[in-house]
């Protein structure tokens, strides 16, 4: 051996080699421990969709329902809230919900099937907070512009009562408004439209 | 010592190098003999780490991984385990104690210019450590599974979703579920009690050979190791052991009495420590009125809210942390310590630690459209004094340095 003229050009290309295939494998091994901290086919299958009673609902009232684990808020607007809607539209980052995630049923000034019943996955689209349910037209903390809307605590962004972003906050888009259908006047199904998107 | 015990060191010097690792980093490391009070902090930080795993330890054996039965396992631990109550205290309120001394650390590293030439990589390291506790106690909060825990975790681990393209699954991947639920539960606690501890010990270790490599600064900048006697020893140097050793222990014996005081009679620090929304289990339906992280994350929360754009204010809240990394290259002043810095310098610490402490302060406070004013304003003034280190940093300094420290 000691005699031998060392070969350094096939001793690197030996050691690249062995590097490489080393790496290969390591990244092939990485495979199954990253993949295991995916959602779980357990939690996949957690989606199911709830249904939500909202035959003792009144006017101005507003229920949480879970689904998929976040709060899903269904509002009861009166006549004079959805009036309102009209007069924030200069002020909305995405007026008509262009950009937005919603339905094709729902893509209107009210984001709702019904004008008077509002349906959202009551999450902040900045930061996932849930935001505040603030009907009260210019309370002292949020000012004398304040028409009424969903006012996001963590971060301050602001929504009108249809789930429509305010220019200038935080929250880059509308609220979330999930798949759903009436299965009667008073039964509404979250999660699933029947296919009828 | 007697003949035997020298028997045993010996041959236990042929096998391991026990005396050697002694000398080189304690009994024969030769430190400046100028340290302050403002040198004490390195050590406390290293007990806090101590106390942290060891009432960490004691934790695991009663707590419970599990979002059904976690907030009660911590209720439980408080009432009805002996001296439950006083291992969690201490574990709650180390882990404030670590930032207000690690804070102080930093401080001093960048007063002294503990990170200049050749410390740059001491000072990388101590900011890989930082960082590394913050994901160890942002992690840790989630534990208690209260409302704080709940929502705190659902907005940090919403701002990797803001990154283009791969954020929302870069979201998934670390929740385990479409929302924070007991997958990711499970996991931080994982990650909090074996993962990241395990990586702080290990930079701990190399924080610590590298500054032992390089030596260490000292109040007046002064390089020990350019004057040295005979036998190589810096003329300016006194051995760690039982110099420092025994300088220490009087920082510990204060640093512990302020953390028993603490412990006993505010350990919720009136809900900065410990904070009141967080003795309400957490609830996925109802973010609480007003939410504020633990108050060591609050300068850069303050920055996160002070930018209106979901993606550009993740961006300003990294930037905030990335830049001190960048430091030792940012910083061109020739002299190291602040006592021989320009004028112009000594401002823009008294400028930084001002808008640090107020974006602190503005972070914890609801939404207002004066906090955010401030937040922006104290937010410029954070950026600029990095920034703009290039320019003003070599301004107006002391042309004459002292070589050695009882020079006067």
């Amino acid at each position: 051996m000691s005699e031998q003229v060392v070969d350094k050009r096939r001793r690197l290309f030996l050691t690249a080699a062995a590097t490489a295939v080393t790496g290969v494998g390591a990244a092939y091994v990485a495979v199954p421990f990253l993949s295991s901290m995916n959602p779980s086919d357990r939690a996949k299958a957690a989606g199911a969709p709830v249904e939500a009673d909202i035959s003792k609902l009144e006017s101005g009232q507003l229920i949480r329902v879970e689904w998929r684990g976040k709060p899903v808020w269904v509002l009861k607007r009166t006549e004079q809230l959805i009036e309102q809607l009209a007069t924030t539209v200069d002020e909305l980052r995405d007026a008509d919900s262009n950009e937005s995630e919603q339905p094709d049923s729902c893509k209107n000034s009210g984001r709702s099937i019904k004008p008077e019943v509002f349906l959202a996955v009551g999450i902040c689209t900045h930061l996932g907070c849930s935001p505040s349910f603030r009907p009260d037209i210019a309370p002292e903390d949020l000012g004398a512009d304040w028409k009424g809307g969903f006012f996001c605590p963590c971060h301050g962004s602001k929504f009108d009562l249809s789930g429509r972003v305010y220019a200038g906050v935080p929250a880059p888009l509308n609220l979330v408004i999930p798949p759903h259908k009436y299965l009667t006047d008073s039964r509404i199904l979250i999660g699933s439209d029947g296919g009828q998107a | 010592m007697s003949g035997m015990l020298k028997n045993a060191l010996g041959w236990m010097d042929d096998r391991f190098p026990l005396s050697k690792v002694w000398n080189e980093h304690l009994a024969e490391y030769y430190a400046p003999k100028n340290f302050n009070w403002m040198y004490y902090f390195g050590s406390l930080a290293m007990l806090v780490l101590v106390n942290q795993i060891i009432t960490g330890i004691f934790l695991t054996i009663h707590y419970k991984p599990d979002a059904k039965l976690a907030f009660d396992s911590v209720e439980y631990i408080m009432r009805d385990v002996e001296w439950g109550w006083l291992i969690r205290y201490m574990h709650s309120t180390g882990a404030s104690a670590f930032f207000v001394v690690v804070y102080l650390h930093m401080f001093r590293g960048l007063i002294y210019g503990s990170f200049k030439k050749p410390r740059e990589l001491v000072w990388v390291f101590g900011m890989i450590i930082y960082v590394a506790l913050m994901a160890e106690a942002f992690m840790g909060y989630l534990l208690p599974w209260g409302q704080m825990s709940y929502w705190g975790a659902q907005v940090i681990v919403s701002l990797f979703g803001a990154i283009p393209y791969v954020g929302e699954d870069l979201a998934l991947w670390l929740r385990g579920d479409y929302v924070i639920s007991d997958a990711t539960l499970n996991r931080f606690f994982a990650f909090h009690v074996i993962a990241i501890p395990l990586v702080l010990v290990i930079l701990v270790f190399m924080h610590i050979v590298a500054l032992h490599a390089v030596g260490s600064n000292n109040p007046e900048g002064i390089e020990i190791k350019k004057h040295k006697d005979e036998k190589g020893i810096p003329l300016d140097g006194i051995p760690f052991h039982p110099y420092y050793s025994v300088k220490d222990l009087v920082g510990v014996a204060v640093f512990l009495f302020i953390f028993a005081l603490i412990i006993f009679y505010m350990p919720e620090m009136g809900g900065y420590f410990l904070e009141h929304a967080n003795f309400v289990p957490a609830n996925p339906l109802k973010t609480p009125d007003h939410i504020a992280p633990v108050w060591y994350f609050t300068p850069f929360y303050a920055v996160l809210r002070a930018v209106p754009d979901k993606f550009l204010g993740v961006v300003a809240m990294g930037a905030a942390i990335v830049v001190l990394f960048l430091l030792p290259w940012l910083d061109r002043g020739v002299n190291k310590s602040i006592r021989y810095r320009g004028p112009v310098f000594k401002a823009a610490i008294v400028a930084f630690v001002i808008s640090f402490v107020g974006l602190g302060y503005f972070g914890m406070q609801p939404v207002t459209p004066v906090g955010t004013f401030f937040s922006r304003f104290f937010s410029v003034i954070y950026f600029a004094f990095f920034l703009l280190m290039p320019f003003y940093s070599n301004i107006g300094q002391d042309e004459y340095v002292p070589e050695r420290v009882d020079e006067k």
